[in-house]
Parts: structure tokens; C-alpha cells; sequence
């Protein structure tokens, strides 16, 4: 029953799909080139770069969709072609050709998509960041907790109780940072639970992660339905975090608005991803704590004291998917509401995997999601012919379809899943 | 239910360095002792009594959260060092006024006159049990062959989709009407279960995010649907079906009276089914043989690839099954997105109560389907929020997963046969 998987199964599965990257890649850049070519929206699109109260003002861009949608479409079936030409001398695909691929394709797309109307780069850019913050902040718990071999499916509950705390206690206190604590001790301590019965009680790993999900699920409606909509004015009226410029950067055109004017929450959320791939690539607290994820009994052997580091860092966890759950409170939303993170601790989860167990990874593919949801709303906005539902479902698509198709089979670390225990 | 998750999953760690010893064709099995011998051991072993215990410490946890939560206790903890009386009676007037509605809206209503009328809540029960049991076979069919299937919501939404799609689209005479419209529902959750097997197979991909993923692709497709005259209802406005047809409502069972329908008999059968498949069939051997330890099994010349689809298969066909239950018997007037209530995720905690085992996820589910029933019969008659119950579920699933800890409250002694198993893996 556990999630991870052996790299024995890996090496035989992975056999049949070598031409996959290639064939993805045609794939897309035949069904972009149909859009593009035959399905052609003539017009012109406008990405419009800075607001009006940007203090450096770049110029509205105009596209015209015709001609950009054949050239982006020869240059898509370029690139793909020399994947092709790659593979078949035996080559791998480069990754920076996959880049270079996605980012046109998304450029092909938002012309072709967009046509006729307006579209606010900037303002695509805040609201994935904001999709984003709890779902990078909830992977980063996932990778800390995956890494040190117990496996995370509570960051949902994780979320929720942050969330909650966050929101009760910045109520009643008036304070957002007692909130921002509250969330955090509120995360860690769903991963004591988690830690006691897994590590502790050797309790099956996923199933006490999704037993804690349908448990704070269940605790937070029960107290927010009895106790905080009758007192709705004292227990549930959080005060939220104001954005903070930061000078000079924050008038960087396009992205200055977008990373350097953010709530504190989202610094902090800057900080985490630099501080945990640091940390666990370049410090001793990395190295015992992959050594305890990837071989307990090497790291037992060599004197590390495996369930204790595992305890700390899964609290460590917590504490981070604490904040992330703080996130939906103070951040965006401003009180709490019943299941008002609506799934989010298991997309985290995704992008974990999809990232495989890499901070930086990670927080690309949290991103990812954050950026198909937001397309989505900026599209239905412009008025976008596609039924709303379909828009709402690309994000989901979009995530299928990288795991399916280029991510594949990998391979988590070797311990997690297993508790460790001694003769 | 002889062994608990704990020794499930160190069975799982050791069968990493011993696997053959663990195949299921041990010639130990051949000597099992009568049926009565077993019951009597179990309960000595310490099993049945850990069961009872952690439901009684999940009511317990329940209780204090309804009696801290009460208006009135908190009112009159105010003044609890000058009459604590006062707070004793009102936590107790809470806990014993929600605990007996939840009695009475799950097994027999004594407010109501006569026995008919009195047992009632008793198939109210079984009605909200008949999705769980077969969603949760389905759960837990997959847990077996080593798959996390949480997409059960987008199986059943498709089921829905598909059985409700046959149950008021399309005139077929009665009985035929009705078996095609559960075929279809079956049928459309296999589909969805299976893509995410086909995906694991083929690609690789962890069917933990493809089913998750599924389940929002599956709500929005079909409320997409809904909203167009292939599913909507006729001069509707809003995203609800028609309602399913006379000819393709599952029969009741015990007359217009009671809500019970012939799908509690079909989620009997499933279980029947379902004990069959795993313990009897050469493809239940094969689910059970990968999920135990994949390498072995194919080393030992199982396809896993194809095991993992035809596991998800038939796990989102049961999950299938539920789905239509859920329009062809328990919400006939009419369905909306919402049609699976929850249910595709109270089957993950109903296979791990009945710890993947057919018969005890048939326990499970009764279990399940009263406190649901009850849940809200609690919620109408004394304003708990039903979700109280939630929690207890939680709590007693995870307590029952952990023996020592329940041991540990009740200061109970330690099991023998535990002891020897933990060594055995010590020694592995």
C-alpha cells in the first residue's frame, strides 16, 4: 500500500516509452499547428505589460494571430523534428529544448486564444503566483517529509488546520503574525499525529495521511458550523496581511508588481524554497536527512538517529504546510470557510511527485498548476468561446498529461513509506 | 480480521528479503482450525476487543467535543467553581441528547409508534450503507492489488453520468431498463478506474495524482454535460438531470415505506463477488501476488502492467456500481454534479476499517451507514452538525490501526502473537 516506487519496477517500465519526449513533442506541435493553421481566429491579440500606475510604462504589445500562429507552428515542428532526428542518432531530447518548446507553445496558444481581446500579462502572472504560494509551500512539506522517508498525504489536513488556526487566532488576538504562528503549530501539530502513528505505532504511512485529511476535514466543519459562524465577529474576522513593496525592485516592469510587492507570507514562501534546497543539498541536516530517507540502516549505522530524525523533520513539515495553510486566511481569502482549501494539500502532493522529490522542481510544477488555473480565469474573462467547464478542467489536463507524458515512472526516495525499526 | 494494519505493513517491509515464504498458497492454510475456534481465538487474541475500544475512545473524543462545543456548557462553565453541577448536567444533557438521536436515527426510533414505524432509521441505515459497501469493495480491491485509488468521486460521477444517461434517456421495458442502466453505470466507472490503470501501466504514472486529477476532470465534465440537452432536463435552467425513469428504479425492497432498495441485495452480491475474486480466482491471486510485492510477481511471470489496469478496472466498476446505486436507487428525482455526496472518499476509510477484507468492508459500510444515518437524524433533532461524526470515524479508524497505543490507554497486556511477529521482522 505504499505510494512510492521501487526503482526494480521503474527499470522495466521504462524500457518501451524511450521515444516518448519525441512523440510528445510532434504530438503537440501537430495539434497546435491544426489550431494554429485551420482553426485560425484571424485578429490581433494585445498583451498589455504594465499597469497604469507602473512607474516605468512599457507599451501595449500587438500580435497579429495569422502570421504568428504559422510561424510559431514551423518553429514548433522544427523543434520537434530535431528531437526526432535526436532520438533516432540516439541522442536525448535537451531539456532546454523542452523549455523553449513549452514556452512557444504557450505563447502559440495565448495568441491563438486570445484574439481580439486584451490580455493583462501582469495580472496572469500576480494570480498564478497566488494560485500558487499555498501549493509550492504545501509541495516543500511533501519533499521535507518524502526525503526523511515518511510519506505526507496530510498536507490537505495540514492546510485546513492552518488555515483554521490561523484564522481564529489572528481574530481573536488582532494580530497576523500570532495568526502566521498559530498556523504553523497548527501544521506541526497534525504531523505529530502523523509522526506518532507512523513512526511510533508503524501505522501504514498513507493510510494515517488520509485518515488525518477526513479527520481535521471533519473537526474544522464541525467547530466552524457550531462555534465560529454563531461568533462569526469575534472568532472568524481575521485582519490580513497588506502587501509590502519592496523599493526599487518592485518597479522592475512586468515582474516587479508580481514577486517584489507581495504580503509577508509570500517572502517567507521565497525564503523556504532557497532555505529547503540549500538546506538539504548543501548542508549536514540534508545529508542525515536523505541518508535516513534513502537507506535508514546506513544511517543507523553511521551513528544518525533515524526515527528522531525523522520526527523533527516531519514536525518540520508541518510547520510548513502550516504556513501554507495560513496562506488561504490571512493571505487571500480573509476568514475561513468549510473546506476552503478545496483539494489543494493533494495537488501539492502531485507536484511533489511530478517534481520528483526536489524542492526547485517542485515549486516549478506547483507553478504550473498555478499558471493553467489562472490561464483559465484570465481566458473566461477575455470571453473565450470554450465552455467555462473545459477551461476549469485544463489545469487537471495539464497536470495528466506532464505526468503521463514526460514525467513517467520515477523513482521516490528508497524509504519512504517503510518505518524503521531495530532488532 | 485475524491480522491488523500494523503487521500488514511490516508483513510488506519483510517481503522485501523473503518473499516466497508470504505466498498466499501456504500449506499452513491447510490446517485452519473451525470457524467457531477462530472467533474464540480472535477475541482472547485481543482484536475484537481492540475494535470495541477504539469505537468507545472515538465516542468518548466525540463526546467532549460536543459537550466543549455546547452554548449552553460553556455558558455555565462560567460559574463552574460556584456550581459545578450546573456544567456536569449541561455537558451531560449535550452528550447523551446527541448520542441518543444518533441511536435513534440509526437503529430504532422509540419516539415514533409502533415497531414498522420504530425501525425505520434500521433501513435508513442499510440504504446509506448500500453505496459505501460497494464503493468501498472497490477502495478496497485496489489496496490489495497495491493501488491507492482515490479517484472514486470521478468514478461514480461517471457512473452517474452514464446510468442516469440510459435511466431516463432511452424506454426499455421494466427489469431490462434497469439492468442495462446498471450495467452502463458500471461500465462508465470501469472506463474512468482503468484510464488511470492504463496510465500507470504505460506510462508510469502514480495513480494517486491521475485519479485525483480525474475526479475534477470528471466534475467538470460532467457539469458540462448537465448544462446541455444530453443530460439536462427538459425547460430546466439550472444543472440537473431529468428524473431516472419508472421501469429503471431499482425496486424497494420492503414497500414505499422504507427508502431500502434492491442495490443493498446487488452490494451483497458484489461482496459475495468481490470474497470470491480475491481468495478464489486466478485474478484475484494476481491482484493480491503484485500488490504483495510486484517484483515478484514478476519475476514469478505476472503481467503487472495489465494486473494494474484490470485492478483499476475492476475497482472503478464497483465504484460504478455505487454511482448508479446513487441515481438509479437513492436520488431518483434527478441528479446534479453533487450526486456522489462524499461517498467515493468515505469508501477510502470504509476499506481501511474493513482492512481491504470483503466481509469486514461489508461490516464497515453498516457501521458507516449508521453513523450516517444517525449523523443526521442528530443534526435535525438537536442542531450538532453531522460532521461530528466524521471525526469519530476518523479516530476510530486510526485507532483501530494502532493496537499498542489502545493497549496502552486501557492498560490491556500486551499480544502474544504480536510480539512473536515483530520479531520475526527484527530478525528478517
Amino acid at each position: 500500500m505504499t505510494t512510492t516506487i521501487n526503482p526494480l519496477e521503474s527499470q522495466e517500465l521504462a524500457a518501451p516509452v524511450r521515444w516518448r519526449t519525441p512523440g510528445m513533442l510532434t504530438a503537440f506541435a501537430l495539434a497546435a499547428g491544426c489550431a494554429f493553421v485551420f482553426f485560425q481566429r484571424p485578429g490581433t491579440t494585445t498583451f498589455r505589460l504594465s499597469s497604469e500606475n507602473d512607474a516605468i510604462r512599457l507599451p501595449n504589445l500587438e500580435v497579429s494571430t495569422v502570421p504568428a500562429g504559422v510561424g510559431l507552428t514551423i518553429a514548433l515542428l522544427l523543434l520537434a523534428g530535431y528531437s526526432v532526428f535526436l532520438r533516432s542518432s540516439g541522442r536525448k531530447t535537451p531539456r532546454w529544448l523542452i523549455a523553449v518548446f513549452a514556452v512557444l507553445l504557450v505563447a502559440g496558444f495565448l495568441i491563438w486564444a486570445g484574439s481580439g481581446g486584451t490580455l493583462p500579462v501582469s495580472g496572469l502572472l500576480v494570480a498564478t503566483l497566488g494560485v500558487s504560494v499555498p501549493l509550492i509551500l504545501g509541495s516543500l512539506s511533501g519533499v521535507i517529509s518524502e526525503r526523511v522517508g515518511v510519506v505526507n498525504v496530510a498536507i490537505e489536513g495540514q492546510f485546513l488546520a492552518g488555515a483554521f488556526a490561523a484564522a481564529v487566532v489572528a481574530s481573536v488576538t488582532g494580530n497576523v503574525i500570532a495568526g502566521l504562528a498559530a498556523a504553523m503549530i497548527a501544521g506541526a501539530l497534525v504531523a505529530a499525529v502523523l509522526a506518532l502513528f507512523a513512526i511510533r505505532y508503524l501505522v501504514d504511512q498513507v493510510i494515517v495521511g488520509v485518515v488525518l485529511n477526513v479527520l481535521v476535514t471533519g473537526l474544522t466543519t464541525f467547530l466552524f458550523t457550531q462555534v465560529l459562524s454563531p461568533n462569526n465577529q469575534q472568532l472568524n474576522s481575521p485582519p490580513r496581511f497588506a502587501p509590502i513593496d519592496i523599493p526599487v525592485l518592485s518597479d522592475i516592469p512586468i515582474i516587479g508588481q508580481v514577486l517584489f510587492s507581495q504580503t509577508l507570507i509570500v517572502y517567507l514562501m521565497f525564503v523556504a524554497v532557497a532555505a529547503v534546497y540549500y538546506g538539504l543539498f548543501h548542508t549536514r541536516w540534508g545529508l542525515r536527512l536523505r541518508a535516513v530517507g534513502e537507506h535508514p540502516q546506513a544511517a543507523d549505522t553511521v551513528g544518525i538517529a533515524v526515527n528522531a530524525t525523522r520526527v523533527r523533520n516531519v514536525l518540520l513539515g508541518g510547520v510548513v504546510a502550516g504556513l501554507g495553510g495560513s496562506y488561504f486566511t490571512l493571505g487571500s481569502v480573509g476568514s475561513f470557510n468549510i473546506q476552503m482549501t478545496a483539494g489543494a494539500g493533494f495537488i501539492a502532493l502531485a507536484a511533489v511527485i511530478f517534481g520528483r522529490w526536489d524542492p526547485v522542481r517542485s515549486t516549478m510544477a506547483a507553478l504550473l498548476f498555478g499558471f493553467a488555473s489562472s490561464l483559465q480565469y484570465v481566458l473566461s474573462i477575455m470571453g473565450s468561446q470554450v465552455p467555462s467547464e473545459f477551461m476549469l478542467m485544463l489545469p487537471y489536463l495539464v497536470t495528466i498529461l506532464a505526468v503521463a507524458g514526460f514525467a513517467g515512472k520515477m523513482r521516490g526516495p528508497a524509504a519512504a513509506g517503510k518505518p524503521y525499526t531495530t532488532a | 480480521m485475524s491480522s491488523n494494519l500494523t503487521s500488514d505493513t511490516t508483513r510488506s517491509a519483510s517481503t522485501e528479503q523473503q518473499a516466497p515464504t508470504n505466498s498466499p498458497s501456504q500449506p499452513q492454510a491447510k490446517t485452519t482450525p473451525g470457524k467457531w475456534r477462530t472467533v474464540l481465538r480472535e477475541i482472547s487474541n485481543g482484536n475484537t476487543i481492540i475494535n470495541i475500544f477504539s469505537v468507545i475512545i472515538a465516542l468518548a473524543a466525540g463526546a467532549i467535543l460536543i459537550g466543549l462545543t455546547d452554548e449552553e456548557v460553556r455558558e455555565s462553565f462560567g460559574y463552574f467553581f460556584a456550581r459545578p453541577t450546573d456544567a456536569l448536567r449541561a455537558f451531560w444533557d449535550a452528550v447523551a441528547g446527541a448520542y441518543s438521536a444518533l441511536f435513534q436515527g440509526a437503529i430504532y426510533n422509540f419516539g415514533r409508534p409502533g415497531f414498522l414505524n420504530g425501525i425505520k432509521p434500521l433501513t435508513d441505515t442499510l440504504t446509506y450503507a448500500t453505496p459505501l459497501i460497494t464503493a468501498g469493495l472497490g477502495v478496497g480491491l485496489a489496496f490489495r492489488s497495491g493501488l491507492f485509488n482515490i479517484g472514486g468521486r470521478g468514478q461514480m460521477l461517471i457512473a452517474a453520468g452514464c446510468a442516469g444517461w440510459i435511466g431516463f434517456g432511452i424506454q426499455l421495458p421494466w427489469g431490462i431498463h434497469m439492468i442495462v442502466a446498471v450495467v452502463a453505470g458500471i461500465a462508465g466507472g470501469a472506463l474512468w478506474g482503468g484510464l488511470a490503470g492504463l496510465l500507470k501501466a504505460r506510462s508510469g504514472a502514480h495513480e494517486v495524482i491521475t485519479t485525483i486529477m480525474l475526479n475534477y476532470v470528471a466534475f467538470y465534465l460532467l457539469s458540462y454535460l448537465l448544462r446541455t440537452p444530453l443530460l439536462q432536463a427538459p425547460g430546466q435552467s439550472n444543472s440537473k438531470s431529468a428524473p431516472t425513469a419508472e421501469t429503471a428504479v431499482l425496486p424497494s425492497l420492503l414497500g414505499e415505506r422504507y427508502t431500502l432498495h434492491f442495490g443493498f441485495i446487488l452490494a451483497i452480491l458484489a461482496t459475495i463477488g468481490a470474497a470470491w475474486l480475491i481468495s478464489r480466482s486466478s485474478l484475484g491471486f494476481r491482484f493480491r501476488a503484485v500488490g504483495e510485492n510486484p517484483h515478484a510477481a514478476r519475476v514469478a511471470g505476472i503481467n503487472v502492467g495489465k494486473t494494474y489496469v484490470m485492478a483499476m478496472l475492476v475497482s472503478g466498476g464497483l465504484l460504478g456500481l455505487a454511482g448508479s446505486f446513487q441515481v438509479l436507487g437513492t436520488t431518483t428525482s434527478g441528479f446534479t454534479p453533487g450526486i456522489d455526496a462524499g461517498i467515493g472518499f468515505d469508501a477510502i476509510t470504509v476499506a481501511l476499517l474493513g482492512r481491504s477484507r470483503p466481509w469486514g468492508i461489508f461490516a464497515a459500510g453498516l457501521l458507516f451507514g449508521a453513523f450516517k444515518s444517525g449523523g443526521f437524524a442528530m443534526q435535525a433533532a438537536q442542531g450538532i452538525p453531522a460532521d461530528i461524526v466524521v471525526v469519530i470515524q476518523a479516530l476510530i479508524v486510526l485507532l483501530i490501526a494502532a493496537p499498542p497505543l489502545v493497549r496502552a490507554i486501557f492498560r490491556l497486556p500486551h499480544d502474544g502473537s504480536k510480539l512473536t511477529d515483530s520479531k520475526k521482522v527484527a530478525t528478517a
